[in-house]
């Protein structure tokens, strides 16, 4: 059923139809699959050009069946039955990334809407992410309609995890509406209670504008599209807009609403969510969290809010063949231009050659930018291990800022701050002992438990950020069997006894291997990696120590015994041509190898030390 | 199964040969390669290009008819004279094959391009398929020089090698070769055999040494893939012979040889003096000019080297039709032979002119030099050879210098 005639009218909709709300879920929990249904039963995307997932662009968010960015969609509805029957309204569907490294993206995306949709699998239950995403909901005052999905599954429990919601929420278990985006059945009704249950915007069409970003994204074509909502006034087309924390005026060159394809407007008024378009070529031109206002009447005070994206993690990137050099190079510059929180800047190691230190939010966006590289760019890269960054403190007061442990100061150092995080960890109550057992192994600090349910359990600890991303979430998972489920924030620094431990390959410290660890730590690191190379690095024609060194102190030590026989018996007159083929092979792989010193490694080494999973271990002990 | 041929490019059915291979022909030393490829049974560490008389699809008459015939296409291709200087018969086991076959093949060469007068003409045989009537028949054809397979004297060596003699007939057979006339006799040693002691080859070279042979060849045992022994070792049945125990035994080689007068020219090979060396290797290893009769036979003319096709019966009805029996060629250039002769001159003790190596070479040679690896006498004299630690390194060496 269409809606109802003049509400659906960009720039001229009365701010009392719209309702502006975003979808709240767990990877799998079918966001992707019920806003389906909604761009089906709003009536705006053609039965025929209906696609699953239609809302998902990237190749790897469809993959991976996350949403990296986040997109608004404009749906007209018309309540179909009870309460108001018939009223007409405005929907806007805002899209939120779903994973932990964005949740200042998640925040923005949060604050641009009134309420929130808790949709959660019937059969699984709320995840740790899913439940600080609702948290970062609740404290941003927005209403809440919880949702089970999946009701049509047959391991669904939806009367036990609507009581598990309706605690969480504060609601009654009856109040937990029930959905299947998979077959469409519930989906009319919640639109029909997103429309009642949902306050519409409010705000001051007179005052001067001021719109807030919450998406920002670059477009090969366009140039970058910005997302906005307006709070107050009015925007239109023809206006020069100001960006509030920089004071760069822009030329509009398009302004319009998604629905769910670009439709262009005259103009976005008060509650309205939309994209503009000023022919800037970086999104950190228009960057998440800015106020947008008008030049020639601009306002006063921005919205606030506005952070700079902070990497939190940070590893080196280098291209496996010394020649991509430049190619990694101008790779880099173009995903600059999508993503405001990825910076990097040349750095040179001496076992890896040329490539780039780059800082990223956290894990998952480290990985996505990687695939990226080597899928959209065919880059062939050896990351080397994330690390957090550091503060350490000299004796004589000076502060060095370390992003990369081989840079770590030699000297005096009075004080070593790292980065803490508050970490949420959902699981079922059987696993709290070896949960608790994990987080105390990396120095955590359990700051509370809560039971969610009879047998589910939250709890909450600060733990080191460097703890977190050395495989700390696969060690969760492999231990409670895949159950467990985490969320973790930055939470601001603590002094803590690290030191710095190198790598030395025959008395040459490897600068890549090197890693700035706990001092209980250190010998364990120490005799890990040492034992690993010790594998990995084929036999060479003479003796290889590998140590593991805290400044001159040996901490562990390995030994590559010598090769002593490297020669064919026979060389017979049948033999010569293969025989010269094999050695021009064997040439080929020599360019493939890194000298530390005099010491061949090949690259399979430098990727399997580097990972932090213990099942590399065979790779690059190949006879030459 | 035997091992595979190289990938080439087509062979030109008349076998005709690029005249760039011919230039200065006169000039280079030409030997002819005749092979046998039958044996009584095949030995499970054996990957050579030979069959048992069920698998061949070949009588021996019929070999001998096209070996004949190859002979002759060989002496149209080629044109000119070239008197032989060497002549080797390898197999298989070419002493399975009556002692007046072996006789009109080598007078058909004779016949074709003329023997040299101080032509080597070496046959190798298996201990167990000579005697003194056959080895003194062989003599009087002309042959000078006999290799057998002695492998080892343990018998326990011998039955993993599948091999059927008995633990004291190579010896016996070398004595009896002597006895015969025939004044260099080698004898092939097998090392690092998985159940192989040091004891064990330690008596293996006395043995040798004993017998009073002119030459040792010693190789280490290598699993060929495809051969019953890399299945069984597949399998666990028998474990990977060690590198590190095949050094060690290199090195017993070493001392026991060269105590007994026998001294290395090559990685593998070990002789009384320079008549005593294989010519026919040798030219091999020098950039000679040679023509490989029979199946699989490879063959070397002026940067051109081919192989034949190796199945008996394929090879038998091409030669009939006057068609080449080649399988492939490669057609070397100027870096391949740059390559190949570094990678064969450094196994020599005449090793290579340090003035000849090119690029990275000289400073690969100086850090080899630093590490051990070439001798400083020969260096200061301006070439490059192998010490003994070098000659058990010598595929990095050869690499090192290569880059």
């Amino acid at each position: 059923m269409p809606a109802t005639p003049g509400v659906n009218q960009p720039g001229a909709t009365d701010s009392g139809a719209i309702r502006n709300f975003c979808i709240i879920a767990h990877i799998d929990h079918g966001k992707s699959t019920l806003a389906d249904r909604m761009l089906q039963l709003t009536e705006v995307v053609d039965p025929r050009q209906m696609r699953a997932q239609y809302l998902d662009r990237m190749d790897i968010e469809r993959e991976r069946g996350i949403t990296i960015k986040s997109q608004a969609v404009r749906m007209p509805w018309t309540i179909r039955e009870g309460e108001r029957a018939g009223d007409g309204a405005v929907l806007n569907m805002i899209d939120t990334p779903g994973h932990v490294d964005f949740t200042y993206e998640v925040s923005r995306s949060l604050a641009a809407c009134e309420g929130a949709v808790l949709l959660v699998d019937a059969a699984q239950g709320i995840e740790a992410q899913t439940l600080a995403n609702l948290y970062l909901a609740m404290e941003n005052d927005l209403t809440i309609i919880p949702v089970l999905n999946k009701i049509d599954l047959p391991a669904a429990q939806p009367e036990k995890y609507a009581e598990e919601l309706a605690n969480l929420v504060g609601c009654l278990p009856e109040e937990v509406l029930k959905v299947s985006g998979k077959t469409g059945v519930g989906v009319p009704h919640l639109l029909d209670e997103i429309v009642r249950r949902l306050p519409a915007p409010v705000g001051d069409a007179q005052a001067p504008a001021r719109a807030m970003i919450f998406d920002s994204v670059y477009d090969i074509y366009r140039g970058v599209v910005t997302y906005v909502r307006v709070v107050d006034g009015h925007i239109s087309a023809r206006d020069r807009i100001k960006m509030m924390s920089t004071g760069a005026v822009h030329e509009l060159l398009e302004l319009g609403v998604i629905s769910p394809e670009p439709v262009k407007s005259g103009a976005l008024g008060v509650g309205e969510v939309g994209y503009l378009i000023t022919g800037v070529k970086d999104v950190r031109q228009s960057r998440v969290g800015d106020t947008v206002t008008i030049n020639t009447r601009p306002a006063a005070e921005s919205l606030g809010g506005y952070k700079d994206p902070k990497p939190m993690v940070y590893s080196g990137l280098y291209p496996i063949d010394g020649s991509d050099y430049p190619d990694l190079r101008e790779a880099l510059d173009k995903l600059k231009l999508n993503d405001a929180a990825l910076v990097y800047e040349p750095e040179s190691s001496a076992a890896l050659g040329f490539g780039f230190r780059c800082g990223f939010l956290g894990l998952l966006h480290l990985e996505i930018i990687q695939e990226r590289l080597e899928r959209e760019f065919g880059l062939d890269l050896i990351a080397t291990a994330p690390n957090v960054v550091y503060r350490v403190v000299m004796d004589d007061g000076k502060e060095v800022v370390v992003t990369n442990p081989s840079e770590y100061p030699v000297g005096k150092v009075a004080e070593v701050y790292e980065p803490t995080a508050r970490v949420t960890v959902l699981a079922p109550n059987d696993y709290v002992g070896t949960i608790m057992e994990l987080c105390q192994g990396r120095r955590g600090v359990l700051l509370g438990m809560d039971y969610l349910s009879a047998d589910r359990v939250e709890l909450r600890y600060t733990l080191p950020l460097g703890e977190i991303i050395f495989d700390f979430f696969d060690q969760l998972k492999s231990r409670t069997k895949g159950y467990a489920s985490l969320d973790y924030e930055p939470a601001g620094e603590q002094a803590a006894e690290l030191v710095k431990v190198d790598i030395l390959l025959q008395g040459e410290t490897v600068d890549a291997f090197s890693a700035i660890v706990h001092k209980d730590k250190a010998y364990n690191y120490g005799t890990t990696i040492a034992a690993k190379l010790q594998k990995l690095i084929p036999r060479q024609q003479f003796e290889v120590p590998i140590q593991a060194a805290i400044g001159s102190r040996i901490i562990a030590r390995e030994t590559i015994r010598a090769i002593r026989k490297d020669v064919l018996a026979k060389c017979y007159g049948g033999d010569i041509s293969r025989k010269r083929k094999l050695l021009e092979k064997q040439k080929e792989g020599k360019k493939r190898m890194k000298m530390v010193g005099r010491v061949e490694v090949p690259q399979e080494a430098f990727i399997a030390a580097l990972s932090t999973s213990d099942s590399a271990g065979d790779a690059g002990k190949s006879k030459k | 199964m035997p091992a595979t041929l190289p990938d080439g490019e087509p062979m030109p059915p008349t076998g005709e040969l690029p005249g760039s291979a011919l230039d200065g022909a006169a000039d280079r030393p030409f030997g002819v390669y005749l092979h046998v490829p039958f044996c009584a049974s095949r030995c499970g560490y054996c990957d050579f290009n030979t069959y048992t008389p069920t698998e061949s699809g070949l009588d021996q008459t019929d070999y001998v008819t096209a070996a004949l015939a190859e002979i002759a296409f060989a002496r149209r291709v080629l044109g000119t004279d070239r008197p032989v200087r060497t002549v080797f018969v390898g197999g298989g086991t070419p002493t399975l094959l009556p002692p007046g076959d072996l006789a009109r093949l080598l007078a058909a060469i004779d016949d074709a391009w003329g023997l040299a007068p101080d032509a080597e003409v070496t046959t190798e045989a298996n201990p167990e398929s000579v005697n003194p009537a056959s080895l003194k028949t062989l003599r009087e054809a002309g042959f000078t020089r006999i290799s057998l397979g002695m492998q080892s004297t343990a018998p326990h060596v011998l039955r993993l090698l599948e091999r059927r003699h008995t633990p004291g007939r190579a010896a016996e057979a070398a004595q009896e070769a002597r006895a015969a006339g025939f004044e260099h006799v080698n004898l092939d040693l097998i090392y690092g055999t998985p159940g192989e002691t040091a004891a064990d080859f330690d008596r293996s070279l006395a043995a040798a040494v004993a017998a009073g042979v002119d030459h040792v060849s010693a190789y280490s045992l290598i699993v060929e893939e495809g051969t019953r022994l890399a299945g069984r070792v597949r399998r666990g049945e028998v474990p990977m012979p060690s590198d590190d125990v095949a050094a060690d035994r290199y090195l017993a080689a070493e001392t026991a040889l060269d105590a007994a007068g026998l001294h290395w020219y090559e990685v593998s090979n070990w002789a009384a003096d320079d008549a005593a060396r294989c010519a026919h290797n040798l030219l091999y290893w020098t950039g000679g000019d040679w023509w490989g009769i029979g199946p699989g036979a490879h063959s070397h003319v002026g940067g051109v080297r081919w192989w034949n096709v190796k199945r008996p019966a394929h090879y038998a009805k091409l030669i009939a039709e006057g068609v080449s029996p080649g399988a492939g060629r490669e057609l070397l250039t100027g870096e391949d032979r740059y390559v190949e002769d570094v990678m064969l001159r450094l196994r020599l003790a005449s090793g290579i002119a340090l003035a000849d190596l090119r690029d990275g070479g000289p400073p690969a040679a100086r850090t080899a030099l630093a590490d051990g690896l070439l001798d400083p006498h020969e260096y200061a004299a301006g070439r490059a050879v192998l010490t003994l630690r070098g000659r058990l390194l010598a595929d990095a060496v050869i690499r090192d210098l290569l880059t």
